[in-house]
């Protein structure tokens, strides 16, 4: 078996060599998927930039998103708090990634069940949002608070980049078990940690457009 | 071996503390309303240099072979392209949505 898993390993390397990227396929399939994946994103936000200039008029994100404290409304605290907490999701899984090379196992574990918990609470603070604006009458065909593709853009655009959270949290999982349990050892690499990070990060790459495309504007 | 790409911590740090200051950066520009063309501007500049800083260092990019930088970002930057290209067309059919507003 260990004979088997190192000669897997030697495989890896000589496939990174004769790369044209001088990458592990692994790593290069993944930045494929991210592309294809942006792009997909590219073109919801493309057809929502194109659908609300030739409204001409839309709602208002920054009252449409305002939380209410001491009777004050303070505008799109919630989206701050959000962005907040997915950044320094991706700073902890910097740090994951930065551990597991360092063959750290439990901080490695430590920082990718970080990673999780903050991308756990994100999705919380999604759910809180899309609670508090359905039962406030919005849908995908009609909302309140402008015109109705207001509501459908909002539904596929969070819901779209939410499942991508839900989808990094559930196999940032499975690498925190690899790691824990040693599989990574006997693959002799922990490169799987790094990929796993590239796709952490592009989900934060995703909601930067989102926020100021969607939010902000 | 090339096992991976190996970034210093500090640098990680770094690049953390910027996103935190651009992110409160756009939600100043936001929340002091700067007037129309410069709002748009600033706000895509402050996108573009989080996107940028994210793949360049938390994504490694920086650190990898060129033909894969080449690869990944020349399909990103006809992405931008096509996004600024469509918004003067929307003008075209500006309200001939037939639904009203509420």
């Amino acid at each position: 078996m260990a004979t088997a898993e190192l000669s897997l390993q030697q495989e890896f390397q000589d496939y990174t060599l004769r790369s044209p990227f001088r990458a592990s396929w692994q790593k290069v399939m993944m930045w494929v998927f991210i592309v294809v994946d942006a792009l997909t994103f590219g073109s919801l936000l493309v057809s929502y930039g194109f659908t609300r200039v030739s409204i001409g008029t839309w709602a208002n994100p920054a009252h449409v998103f305002a939380l209410h404290i001491g009777g004050k409304e303070i505008p799109l605290l919630l989206i701050a708090i959000m962005t907040f907490i997915l950044v320094s999701s991706s700073g902890t899984m910097a740090l994951a990634v930065a551990n597991a090379y360092e063959r750290n196992k439990k901080r490695t574990v430590l920082f990718l069940t970080l990673t999780m918990l903050l991308g756990l609470t994100f999705v919380g603070c999604q759910v809180y949002e899309w609670t508090h604006l359905i039962t406030h009458g919005t849908r995908p065909w009609w909302n309140p608070y402008g015109p109705p593709q207001f509501g459908a853009y909002f539904f596929t655009l969070t819901g779209f980049h939410g499942m991508h959270v839900l989808s990094g949290v559930l196999y940032l999982a499975i690498v925190a078990r690899m790691v824990a349990n040693g599989t990574l050892d006997r693959r002799g690499s922990y490169q799987l940690v790094e990929i796993a990070g590239l796709y952490w990060h592009f989900v934060d790459l995703i909601w930067v457009f989102i926020f100021t495309m969607f939010y902000l504007f | 071996m090339a096992e991976g790409t190996h970034v210093p911590i500090r640098k990680y740090l770094v690049v953390w503390l910027w996103l935190f200051i651009l992110s409160a950066l756009a939600y100043f520009i936001d929340v002091v309303h700067v007037p129309a063309p410069w709002k748009a501007i600033l706000l895509v500049v402050v996108a573009l240099m989080k996107a940028g800083m994210i793949m360049a260092v938390f994504m490694h990019l920086g650190y990898e072979r060129l033909s894969l930088i080449y690869a990944v970002v020349a399909p990103l930057v006809f992405l931008l392209v096509m996004t600024i290209a469509f918004l003067p067309e929307g003008t075209a059919i500006l309200g001939s949505h037939s639904i009203v507003a509420p």
